[in-house]
């Protein structure tokens, strides 16, 4: 015979009947119904909040601190920059990379929780830029290693082209099929 | 019974937000003190002396810029420069001497400003950062202005310079000048007084004056451990022997020296531009010299004072447009492995205060 406790007294449902929200709706700035597909939602509040790794090679990372500082404020359009991979999304391959540094970039970008973005900045990372004849020690492009998804020219770029480089990458996020993608790793 | 302890291995960077660069130390650790730190270099290794063989001397000028220390890109320009006209016995006419001086005083804050910025966010001084990129933009801008570029400028050439000053240019570079004391005074009234950063860096990573020499360390590394040499001083080149100027030499040794050096630096530059703008003569400002410029047989070595110490560039030319061999004596390389002796024997958080206040460019160490 069982003593158990009743079964709890049923919630009322804290969902709104659909003629009331629209008046909790109608008191918020701007008013009105927002109706929208989820992927657009999340895919619209990931472009504007892209996390890169604090990960400067050489003249190119100057570049990208600048673009940091004060006049030119990344912050704005949401890149605060982090020290580990495991917190970043972005990674900004700043300035050339050697042979010997090659497989720390690709290690640094497996560390790096998916959905994942590399920037390859400048020409040395492009495609070896300057070095690219009668050199021994650089890689000739980042690609080699890493998939890239925006390539900024530039020898070093100006912070305003790294911008421009952020912002097309935040195009091509907000028209990703982000929900309906393969799970596996892309490369 | 005893604990059984030993001694752990901590491996730092090659990613490292606070390694400037791509440097890794291995450090040995007993506990929490330090017991021996070896710098792993190379991963930025841009084999800039091999392809310096290959281009032509007005091509290797854009070379140093970016395969040398990429912070002060025309320190580089002058030291190679400086050994290209000494073995070929090219003229530099005076106005291009006085302009070589401006610029490379002016390269010698803006850089100066970077190592303040980044040096703070390690010590966890995140403002100063700000304040430095914000005076330092500003030098940009003039150098923009004169140089057509921000970080490469490839502005000197052999015999001179590549452009005059576009109008109004020494306004506004005399503009800054007089406001600068007042910025640096900020980054006193933020630092220098500050308790925290005090007990950080004040008695940490003492270099002392002969293990400096032994070293072979120089710039304001060397003379915050009370070394006396500047090459700007002893050797003078361009206009630095027409210009009145201090030293800053301490005798401590620490990190606090260091700072307060390169600080002291900073002000003595903004004193030279003002001097150097005042006696800044007409005239032309770049010699006829060939495009493929061919030096006679011979080797030679020249020495500058970049923002990091002794630059020595040697230089060995067969008698063709092309370089048969040049050695670049990088300051950072030296102040690097000086680095081994001041860390000796402090604590595993100062790791971090000590390798900033050397001011090391991997770039440099590399090449």
């Amino acid at each position: 015979m069982s003593t158990g406790t009743p079964p709890p007294h049923p919630v009322p449902s804290t969902i709104l009947p659909l003629e009331k929200a629209v008046d909790v709706l109608d008191q918020l700035p701007g008013g009105g119904l927002i109706l929208t597909k989820i992927e657009y939602m999340l895919n619209w509040g990931r472009a504007a909040s892209l996390w890169p790794l604090t990960f400067g090679l050489a003249c190119c990372a100057i570049e990208m601190m600048a673009a940091f500082a004060g006049r030119f404020d990344l912050d704005r359009i949401g890149v605060i920059p982090r020290a580990t991979p495991r917190q970043a999304d972005l990674m900004i391959v700043a300035g050339r990379c050697s042979i010997k540094m090659a497989p720390i970039v690709r290690r640094l970008w497996e560390q790096m929780p998916e959905p994942k973005y590399v920037l390859s900045m400048g020409s040395c990372a492009t495609c070896g830029g300057p070095f690219y004849y009668d050199n021994y020690s650089i890689l000739k492009g980042i690609d080699q290693v890493v998939p890239v998804d925006v390539y900024v020219p530039g020898c070093p770029p100006r912070p305003e082209a790294l911008i421009e480089g952020i912002l097309k990458l935040q195009d091509k996020i907000k028209v990703e099929p982000f929900l309906r993608r393969p799970i596996a790793a892309k490369a | 019974m005893a604990l059984r302890t030993e001694e752990l291995l901590l491996n730092m960077g090659p990613q490292h937000p606070s390694t400037h660069g791509v440097l890794r130390l291995v450090v040995t650790l007993d506990g929490e003190n330090i017991v021996d730190i070896q710098p792993d270099i190379g991963y930025l290794h841009s084999s800039v002396e091999k392809m310096m063989e290959y281009r032509t001397y007005l091509q290797n000028v854009a070379l140093t810029d970016r395969g040398m220390d990429y912070l002060t890109a025309l320190a580089n320009e002058e030291g190679y420069l400086l050994a290209v006209e000494k073995l070929g016995g090219i003229e530099v006419p005076p106005r291009a001497t006085w302009l070589r001086t401006i610029m490379l005083e002016f390269q010698r804050i803006s850089s100066h400003l970077v190592w303040l910025g980044t040096w703070g966010i390690d010590l966890g001084a995140t403002t100063v950062f700000l304040y430095c990129f914000r005076e330092r933009e500003r030098i940009l801008d003039l150098f923009e202005q004169a140089t057509g570029g921000r970080l490469h400028h490839v502005y000197f050439r052999p015999g001179g310079v590549y452009e005059d000053l576009p109008a109004g240019w020494t306004d506004r570079a005399l503009e800054f000048c007089d406001e600068f004391p007042s910025h640096i005074q900020e980054y006193d009234d933020l630092l220098t007084g500050n308790p925290i950063f005090l007990a950080r860096t004040q008695g940490v990573g003492i270099l002392p004056r002969d293990v400096a020499i032994d070293m072979g360390a120089s710039g304001p590394v060397a003379r915050a451990s009370g070394i006396p040499f500047d090459v700007r001083k002893a050797f003078p080149y361009e206009a630095y022997g027409q210009v009145e100027f201090d030293v800053p030499v301490l005798t401590d040794g620490d990190c606090y020296a260091r700072y307060m050096v390169r600080m002291e630096e900073m002000r003595q530059s903004t004193r030279i531009i003002q001097q150097a703008i005042e006696h800044l003569p007409a005239g032309e400002i770049r010699s006829k010299v060939q495009v493929t410029v061919k030096l006679p047989r011979g080797e030679t070595y020249a020495r500058t004072e970049s923002p990091r110490g002794d630059l020595g560039v040697y230089l060995v030319s067969t008698g063709d447009d092309m370089p048969y061999r040049v050695k670049i004596r990088a300051p950072s390389f030296s102040n690097l492995f000086a680095l081994i002796e001041m860390m000796r024997g402090w604590k595993v958080a100062d790791v971090i205060a000590i390798l900033g206040s050397v001011d090391i460019v991997l770039s440099d160490v590399d090449r």
